[in-house]
């Protein structure tokens, strides 16, 4: 049991970075502005956490321009994936082992 | 982060957040009720009062041009109040959801069913200017019906179901013309109201 708590990635603990790996694990590019809507975080709040994410290479972005505007998107790395994938199974098991014991 | 409940309501959040980045979950089932009704009512007064009632693919087109020209004012009539009305109910859902209804998973669900609703639209404007009447309704029904297949994707899947329903709807009247009419009743009517009844007792509770 104790193993599998601390397979938890303590980068998922955030309930924000949590919501931004789960977006971008379906999506394939989301921007900025529909991050922060579909999280409901203010800008500093959400920049902050992408940043991190970023850091740990789960996510990286592409500017463009559209019109004037430049316009930030960001999709999940093949580690972030990897690692959201794991911390998916953990959480199931975890779930799992609860129930039988 | 240590029991149970945790894990639970972490797995709950993930699975909801990648819905709801994914699919357009502020359709209301009163637009379907509604154009439903909308649809009931036009081809009532298109049968009654235009006496509209193809039975044969081809008319000619000297001849009928004067009321084909009302009855496609009704037909444009009943689409700008069913969108309307949507609308007006999902933005009213979407506000209860704390949702905006112009988001990027709303915008997603137009542009894709928008590309079979224009085809269709297009080619049901060649049709009556080739005087090809009878044709109009059942593709009207087949292309509603691929938008909403595709819209399956986007929004509830159940409207996938409902598009199936439409493109066999189409395709009947397409070979019964002169049932067409009470067929394309059965299809943006009847089949409109049961779905709405249907999706607001599934997700409106």
């Amino acid at each position: 049991m104790k193993i599998l708590v601390n397979d938890l990635h303590k980068a998922f603990e955030s309930r924000v970075r949590l919501g931004i790996m789960s977006a971008l694990a379906v999506n394939e590019k989301l921007d900025f502005s529909a991050l922060k809507e579909y999280l409901d975080v203010t800008d500093g709040n959400l920049a902050t956490h992408l940043k991190a994410l970023e850091k740990d290479d789960f996510i990286s972005m592409e500017k463009s321009f559209v019109g004037r505007k430049p316009n930030t998107k960001y999709f999940m790395t093949q580690a972030g994936k990897t690692a959201f994938d794991e911390h998916l199974k953990v959480l199931e098991k975890l779930v799992i082992s609860h129930k039988q014991s | 982060m240590n029991n149970e409940q945790d894990y639970i309501r972490d797995i709950s959040d993930i699975r909801s957040m990648m819905e709801r980045t994914t699919r357009f979950l502020s359709l209301s089932g009163w637009a379907g009720i509604m154009a439903g009704i909308y649809a009931l009512a036009g081809a009532f007064t298109a049968y009654k009062f235009l006496g509209f009632n193809p039975d044969s693919v081809a008319y000619d087109t000297f001849v009928v041009k004067g009321y084909i020209f009302k009855v496609v004012l009704l037909a444009l009539l009943v689409l700008v109040l069913s969108v309307g009305t949507a609308i007006y109910f999902s933005k009213r859902r979407a506000a209860k959801r704390n949702e905006k209804l112009w988001n990027p998973t709303s915008r997603r669900l137009l542009v894709n069913m928008s590309m079979p609703l224009i085809a269709g639209g297009f080619f049901m404007i060649i049709l009556l200017s080739k005087g090809l009447t009878g044709m109009v309704m059942p593709v009207a029904l087949l292309f509603y019906g691929l938008a909403l297949f595709i819209a399956g994707k986007y929004t509830y899947q159940d409207i996938r179901t409902l598009g199936i329903i439409q493109i066999l709807l189409g395709l009947l009247s397409s070979y019964f013309i002169q049932y067409s009419l009470i067929i394309w009743s059965l299809g943006f009517g009847l089949a409109h109201i049961i779905y709405g009844i249907f999706i607001h007792a599934k997700y409106e509770k």
